[in-house]
């Protein structure tokens, strides 16, 4: 029964599956852009594909809410006609990594909850994911066992698992079955390339452990008593408020409302781009003041929507342990190490005997 | 990039025609105002709308008014930013945009046949203007009302007519004071908490709602809750930069509450402990 749903791609015909895809609809897939900096990016042909990559600069939330996204249309002249707009481009995601494939399903959880945001749906209905296992760690950034992103659960089309000489290939949706069939690459699997993959998890999970020494399910207390620690205070004395750990998010998606004119004053539009807890007038009032004045604040209150306010409203963690806001962060805020420092600094308390 | 209209966008706006402004304060102005194409704003005391100035951009506002007034709806507005500034400049007759309502109100099923101990600091008495006046729509249904009404001086103070006829009703008990008097002030000088002990109330019955600047909050509560207001029957109002109103955007996040969704009224008992609430 299980084999139906695994195919497999020879390596040699990778090179025809993807130009196919690509003729389907525009293509995206990581690219190198320089010394172990990725992106994902238009590809026609399998040959500018990174296949092995570490997480890309901007997370595939790009795609899914860009960082200038139109919202309304308007014209001054006739009174004030505003019509609402939703900007979508029908595309295939090829190579997402598991850290990614969780951030996407972040996004969604978040956008579907009511009310809706039909712009993000939308444009997500567009998208066909196929993903792309991590057989070791990307680097040493990586907390995805941790957050329990490390191996595959849903959220993708297509799953694609390096074995060799081929790839086997999950397939997940009606989209994914599709794909197999009209680019006519794939071969069916036997019984011997599941046992393969099944060698290959084996491995992996002797590979990946808790990043960080601590058991999943005490995270959540863990930040429960951790509100008024001091690496808070320690944060604040580091951290430059720039903003860069919260745009390369998986999960981040906080966002600013805006107008603008077109130089004729005729006509304009709303918009709407990515903003960040991290900067300082995020929490201000008109009146001036400020909810989260200090940075050691804005920092808490990072880490809190990774690790514990979804947890009560989504049953997750928001962070997806992709690594990316460490590798970014310009004053070298390292997400393990916070994490390590709170568990030391809470040893003292009660909780050593979970450790 | 392909970009093709929506139907259910949570950013479309409603047309709504200005009918009248009026000064209230320096800094403070009026505005009565009605949905255009036969729609009606279906709201409850204590909700916020978003209003909208094209090319400008949106606030957050509560609305001032009762929901029984069902043609137009009244809204306060101080100068503050681009676009209040620029809602100032608007005339009866002027077309704005409006979405919404958003938010939690006051919970005024459960405020029936109870008493009412009201304070209001400075801009807070527009949002319980909404209150009072639906509670005067429907004062039968309520205990003792008490009004508490305090602002930095004399020239502050909104709604002053209003103010007069609340003070000469006698089915309502009404106290004002001001921080600092001027010469013509011949009533209570001091902060609002010094008009609490005048206030005869009987706590296990009364539903206190307190809406003013974050500093007044912490002085009430304690009043509050010395009195003997159990924390469930003490409500309060946030004010917070929302910029979507549907729970996304993050401007308005108190830990894990949206105010723009979970409140902007809460409960004490549901905020006490939030570190980033006051």
């Amino acid at each position: 029964m299980e084999d139906l749903q695994y195919v497999i791609l020879k390596k040699e015909r990778v090179h025809d599956f993807i130009s196919t895809l690509s003729k389907i609809q525009k293509l995206v897939a990581p690219v190198s852009k320089g010394y172990n900096n990725f992106a994902f990016e238009e590809v026609s042909s399998g040959s500018e594909i990174a296949l092995k990559y570490i997480p890309t600069i901007l997370p595939l939330k790009k795609f899914f809410m860009p960082q200038r996204e139109t919202l309304l249309e308007f014209k001054i002249a006739k009174g004030t006609h505003a019509e609402p707009v939703v900007e979508y481009e029908p595309m295939t995601i090829f190579g997402a990594h598991t850290c990614d494939l969780a951030g996407v399903q972040c996004l969604n959880m978040v956008f579907s909850e009511r009310p809706k945001d039909y712009n993000y749906l939308t444009r997500k209905n567009k998208i066909t994911l196929i993903g792309l296992e991590c057989n070791e760690y990307c680097d040493e950034y990586a907390s995805c066992h941790l957050v329990n992103a490390s191996f595959p659960s849903g959220g993708y089309d297509l799953f694609f698992t390096d074995l060799g000489d081929y790839f086997i290939v999950h397939v997940n949706t009606q989209t994914g079955d599709e794909i197999v069939d009209t680019t006519e690459s794939f071969e069916k699997a036997d019984t011997s390339h599941i046992k393969e993959l099944k060698r290959l998890r084996d491995t992996k999970s002797k590979i990946f452990s808790n990043e960080v020494s601590i058991e999943r399910r005490y995270m959540p207390e863990l930040f429960d008593m951790s509100f008024r620690a001091r690496v808070w205070k320690a944060l604040e004395e580091r951290c430059l408020s720039c903003g860069n750990c919260t745009n390369v998010c998986p999960t981040c998606y906080c966002f600013d409302i805006r107008d603008e004119l077109e130089l004729n004053l005729k006509r304009g539009v709303r918009y709407r781009v990515w903003d960040s807890c991290q900067l300082e007038p995020f929490a201000r009032v008109a009146g001036g003041i400020n909810f989260r004045k200090e940075r050691s604040a804005r920092q808490r209150h990072r880490y809190y929507r990774k690790f514990r306010y979804p947890v009560d409203r989504f049953s997750r963690f928001f962070c997806t342990g992709c690594g990316r806001c460490t590798r970014t962060c310009m004053a070298g805020i390292s997400l393990k190490e916070t994490l390590n420092e709170l568990i030391k600094e809470s040893e003292d308390r009660v909780w050593k005997k979970w450790l | 990039m392909e970009k093709v209209a929506i139907k259910d966008s949570s950013y479309r706006l409603k047309k709504a025609k200005i009918l009248q402004t009026k000064k209230l304060t320096a800094n403070e102005k009026f505005f009565e105002i009605a949905l255009m194409d036969g729609e009606r704003l279906d709201y409850e005391p204590g909700q916020f709308i978003m209003v909208s100035l094209l090319g400008i951009g949106e606030v957050p506002i509560s609305v001032c008014s009762s929901p029984a007034k069902r043609d137009s709806f009244d809204l306060c507005i101080r100068a503050v930013g681009k676009v209040t500034r620029s809602l100032h400049k608007l005339k009866a007759g002027d077309v704005i945009g409006i979405r919404g309502p958003y938010g939690k109100g006051f919970p005024v099923r459960i405020l029936e046949g109870n008493d009412l101990l009201i304070i209001a600091g400075g801009l807070g008495i527009a949002p319980l203007r909404s209150l009072i006046q639906y509670v005067l729509d429907n004062r039968r249904d309520f205990g003792k009302v008490h009004i508490l009404f305090g602002c930095k001086e004399p020239k502050d103070m909104l709604f002053s007519d209003e103010l007069e006829y609340w003070n000469e009703r006698t089915d309502l008990h009404y106290a004002c004071t001001v921080d600092r008097a001027d010469p013509d002030w011949a009533g209570n000088v001091g902060v609002i908490t010094t008009l609490m002990p005048g206030v005869d109330i009987e706590p296990s019955r009364t539903f206190a709602a307190v809406v003013g600047p974050p500093i007044m909050y912490n002085f009430v509560i304690k009043e509050l809750i010395a009195k003997g207001i159990p924390e469930r029957q003490i409500l309060l109002s946030f004010e917070r930069n929302m910029k979507c109103g549907n729970g996304k955007c993050g401007r308005c996040q108190i830990q894990n509450l949206y105010v723009c969704q979970d409140g902007p009224v809460f409960h004490y008992e549901q905020i006490k402990n939030l570190n980033e609430a006051f």
